[in-house]
């Protein structure tokens, strides 16, 4: 089974829940693997601290133009719509900055002149957290397409029953891709008009993609109602509520696990694996 | 020859758009005659991204050998370059001031861009 943690709103604590829910299967003797697909600004590690086994780069697609085969069409810079390519004369220039690696180009070629190249945007890694299978992936600094990072770390993910996705925050590509194909959506939002506002943004994105939905309300007990009151409208069930607590700050702060560290979040935890595991939802 | 001056309006008294890329008007000028067609770019003005690329495929598309702007950023000018296209930056005022300018050999050739590419 594949639960995707996804919040909209950043800061609301999808890495939090999402590693606390991997360290409580594997204290409980399970295999479990959790994908830190936030390859923007991983932060998992720093709480899961994972020993690293391997790194690899990771690396995307991007086309080049054999100048001699060229013949000026313009056809690839016509089908590129996120333009990319520019035809002048008899130039053909591609501006991979802008590329999306989609392979649109090599398709509407006309004399088979495009063809594609790797280039590295950042780096893989596997490892292990006491019993949790740890991927991340580390997207270097200055590259904009994080989706061809994210999916290698999906791609990476070892066999395991339950497979825990850390998502990036927002409502789009990176999140899409992040949450494709999962089993069950986890949207952690806060009792806050913000977190409501990215909260609506998120269900509507889970009903486009058609994904069952659950929401986790974290700091419960601050702010207002509204959350409550969208969840009962839209019938989106509420799985867990954690309270506002600055014992689990605290142990944020200092890197730790908060199920581990509080006993009331790893109760929580507990709870909220059994609603899952029951399949009422999935 | 031919000449492409980025401009708010559709004359030779609009004032100049100092941005290339999404620039709202592209003059075309005649510079024996100061004959005179404007050309919309409203779809690169609000383009996500990519403007100063397809910008400037359009201003190579209008058979112009020269470009008068205010700024243009590190993708246009590759393209411009590759195009063969002169361009002419820190041109001010009306568009007809900006043609003086030129004439009166006032304005630099860029060497290179002169502002930072645009994250989409």
């Amino acid at each position: 089974m594949r639960v995707a943690i996804a919040s909209g709103k950043g800061g609301t604590g999808k890495t939090t829940i999402a590693t606390s829910l991997a360290y409580t299967v594997a204290q409980r003797g399970d295999r479990v693997a959790y994908l830190d697909c936030d390859v923007e600004e991983p932060n998992g590690h720093l709480f899961l601290q994972p020993q690293i086994v391997d790194r690899r780069p990771i690396t995307r697609l991007v086309p080049v133009v054999d100048p001699v085969r060229c013949a000026h069409c313009g056809a690839c810079a016509q089908v590129c719509r996120y333009r990319a390519i520019a035809c002048v004369g008899e130039r053909t220039l591609i501006f991979t900055e802008l590329c999306h690696s989609c392979g649109g180009c090599l398709l509407a070629c006309p004399q088979e002149a495009i063809g594609e190249v790797p280039v590295p945007i950042g780096t893989l890694r596997t490892g292990r957290s006491g019993g949790v299978e740890f991927v991340d992936g580390v997207l270097n600094v200055g590259e904009a397409m994080s989706p061809p990072a994210i999916r290698a770390v999906k791609q990476a993910a070892p066999d395991a029953p339950l497979t825990i996705l850390d998502c990036p925050p927002g409502t789009s590509c990176p999140v899409i891709e992040s949450v494709r194909g999962c089993d069950l959506l986890l949207l952690v939002t806060e009792p806050t008009p913000f977190g409501l506002h990215d909260l609506k943004l998120a269900v509507e994105m889970a009903r486009t993609l058609r994904l069952e939905v659950g929401v986790v309300i974290n700091r419960a007990d601050a702010g207002d109602r509204a959350v409550w009151d969208y969840c009962q409208q839209r019938r989106v069930p509420i799985l867990a509520e954690i309270p506002d607590d600055r014992a689990v700050a605290e142990a944020y702060s200092r890197g730790e696990l908060a199920a581990q560290a509080v006993p009331h979040v790893a109760d929580r935890m507990r709870a909220l694996l059994a609603t899952i595991e029951s399949g009422v939802l999935a | 020859m031919k000449v492409v001056i980025t401009a708010q309006g559709t004359d030779l008294d609009s004032a100049v758009d100092p941005r290339f890329g999404r620039a709202r008007y592209f003059l075309l000028v005649d510079t024996e005659t100061d004959a005179c067609t404007a050309h919309d770019n409203e779809q690169n003005l609000n383009a996500p991204q990519g403007a100063g690329i397809q910008a400037a495929q359009a201003v190579t598309r209008l058979g112009a050998t020269a470009v008068l702007t205010g700024h243009v950023g590190p993708k246009a000018f590759t393209t411009l370059q590759a195009g063969q296209i002169t361009v002419y930056l820190g041109a001010t005022g009306t568009a007809r001031e900006a043609l003086e300018q030129y004439r009166a050999g006032q304005l630099q050739a860029a060497a290179k861009a002169n502002v930072e590419g645009h994250w989409s």
